[in-house]
């Protein structure tokens, strides 16, 4: 370590060394809730196979996982329970909003749908689509693996929760 | 006995409580009845030898406001009946007001407990007897009766902690 705190030579090549390791074997624990989970689930299988990029295990517990995919709609009752899941993954950890839904609400602009899990914990990767193309969620796969090589992740700030009426 | 014959042996029996027999876009029939007959004549549809719709396949309700039947009763409780036996469908129609209690219809079907809950938490509607009239879609501390054509769509109450646990179901 250099005396103005910027990290030296050996640390980045770690550094570097580690982010190849963990971007190259993302964990996902599913959090699929409704429509988008069975696109998710066509992402995992054969045609677009997600384990070539490291899923090879798709791990239901979020202690053994680092990503979490939630795809679908996330009623307001189910907040919590999400918060809950992502508190208990340990660090590092990812988020991918997969799909309109969890992006923003989607189409349910209602009184029990939250507009958006980054109203509740902090996304890295959001996927747009009702559902979305597999191609464009491996394209969204690897833009997080290149933010997880230059070591942005899981810093994103919260998203200040719209106005309740 | 065919569905003309149900229908007018229901229509002499409860000649004070039922009125204005329609029918819908399909043909099913709707009997509209009061809220102080309504277990009686559930009970008679259920039991009578001839008619014997047994089975209740929806228990729901609509919030008629802005309607010129409004006078009657804000709130239309919809039974939906069937007879295995005849395969016939039967619809009947309560009108109650803000406020108002209908008897419960969890003394002849045990299936209408779920369906009484969502219409106590969608519309306000208490029932009278009903073991554990709360909240089943909503958060229990959710205020207000959503799909009440007052209850503005858009607002939306977010309970970040967990919602706590009834005592009945942690002793168990």
């Amino acid at each position: 370590m250099s005396k103005d705190g910027s990290p030296g030579f050996f640390t980045t090549t770690v550094d570097a060394l580690a982010n190849w390791g963990r971007k190259n074997s993302l964990w996902p624990m599913p959090f699929g809730t409704s429509c988008c989970g069975i696109e998710m689930m066509a992402v995992l299988s054969a045609d677009y196979d997600m384990s070539r990029f490291g899923a090879e295990v798709v791990r239901f517990s979020p202690r053994q996982s680092d990503l979490l995919i939630v795809a679908g709609t996330i009623t307001n009752k189910m907040a919590p329970v999400l918060k809950n899941i992502y508190d208990q993954m340990s660090e590092p950890k990812w988020v991918m909003a997969f799909g309109a839904c969890s992006s923003s609400g989607g189409i349910f602009d209602t009184y029990s749908v939250l507009q958006g899990i980054d109203c509740v914990i902090p996304v890295d990767v959001y996927i747009p689509g009702c559902p979305p193309s597999p191609e464009g969620v491996i394209h969204g796969l690897m833009k997080l693996q290149e933010r997880i090589a230059t070591n942005k992740g899981g810093e994103v700030p919260l998203k200040q929760r719209r106005k309740i009426y | 006995m065919d569905r003309e014959k149900r229908l007018e042996k229901i229509k002499n029996k409860f000649s004070s409580a039922v009125s204005a027999l329609e029918y819908d876009k399909v043909g099913c029939p709707i009997l509209f009845c009061s809220k102080e007959k309504i277990i009686e004549l559930l009970t008679f549809l259920k039991t009578d030898e001839a008619l014997k719709f047994e089975f209740l396949a929806d228990l729901t309700a609509y919030d008629d406001m802005g309607q010129p039947e409004e006078s009657q009763g804000r709130f239309v409780v919809v039974y939906n009946l069937y007879s295995p036996h005849s395969h016939d469908r039967l619809r009947i129609k309560v009108r109650a007001n803000d406020g108002e209690a209908v008897a419960t219809a969890t003394v002849l079907w045990k299936a209408a407990n779920w369906a009484e809950r969502e219409v106590w938490d969608m519309y306000g509607i208490p029932f009278e007897g009903h073991p554990d009239l709360r909240r089943i879609m909503m958060d229990q501390r959710f205020e207000g009766h959503p799909q009440r054509k007052d209850y503005y769509w858009r607002k939306y109450q977010l309970f970040l902690d967990a919602e706590p646990m009834p005592e009945e179901l942690l002793k168990g």
